[in-house]
């Protein structure tokens, strides 16, 4: 597979390729890097938000 | 919360024929911009402005559009108590970017309104290279929707 780094297009099997995950309360968080030869050349994030923004009010009857 | 009262935001599919026009209904047009961890971006933020902003190879002052197309909803839970909800019809993508300074909010704008701000989201501080940052939705239900306006 090829991926955009820095360098240009680069097959995936040269590259060291390192991921994670964040998974908490406001996010889910995934990201992918891959690095040639100790330097990073690819870093890509996902992250599907979780926390919504509420207003509130009250209604109140007369 | 204002903004809201004045209905000075048209989201999601037009139904109202409104400011510009007389005749035909019209959209407003959303746009979603990334801002630096350096950044103050709160709920006091009332307009899209450049301070703070990314920048970067790929990266365009003002973000990218944001899809539109899902109305607002309403439920009510009671004769005083409901919630209205919005939420955008698609994900946030920046593709193929650089960014090297660490960036942690999103603002959502809106750009035919004299670009006002609706709503500052934040996450865990991120940086991208030569790479695709995309900002997933929740699901737009009751309780999930990006934005909800409740009442009690």
């Amino acid at each position: 597979m090829l991926v955009t780094t820095t360098k240009g297009d680069m097959d995936d099997s040269l590259l060291e390729k390192r991921e994670g995950t964040v998974d908490n309360d406001n996010e889910l968080t995934t990201w992918v890097e891959y690095w040639l030869e100790g330097e990073l050349v690819h870093r890509s994030a996902h992250v599907t938000l979780k926390k919504t923004v509420t207003l509130t009010s009250s209604v109140a009857s007369f | 919360m204002s903004q809201l009262m004045l209905g000075e935001h048209q989201l999601g599919t037009a139904t109202l024929v409104s400011r510009t026009s007389l005749t035909a209904p019209t959209t407003d047009t959303l746009k979603a911009a990334l801002y630096l961890v350096s950044a103050t971006k709160d709920a006091s933020t009332t307009v899209y402005n450049t301070t703070g902003e990314v920048s970067g190879t790929g990266y365009t002052a003002g973000g990218v559009t944001v899809t539109n197309a899902t109305a607002p909803t309403s439920t009510n839970t009671s004769a005083t108590a409901g919630v209205a909800f919005f939420t955008p019809s698609a994900s946030l993508v920046y593709t193929t970017v650089t960014l090297a300074t660490a960036f942690d909010t999103v603002l959502l704008y809106n750009s035919t309104q004299s670009n006002k701000a609706i709503s500052v989201h934040t996450f865990g501080s991120q940086t991208i290279t030569a790479g695709t940052f995309t900002l997933t939705m929740p699901a737009n239900t009751t309780a999930a929707a990006l934005i909800r306006l409740a009442t009690t």
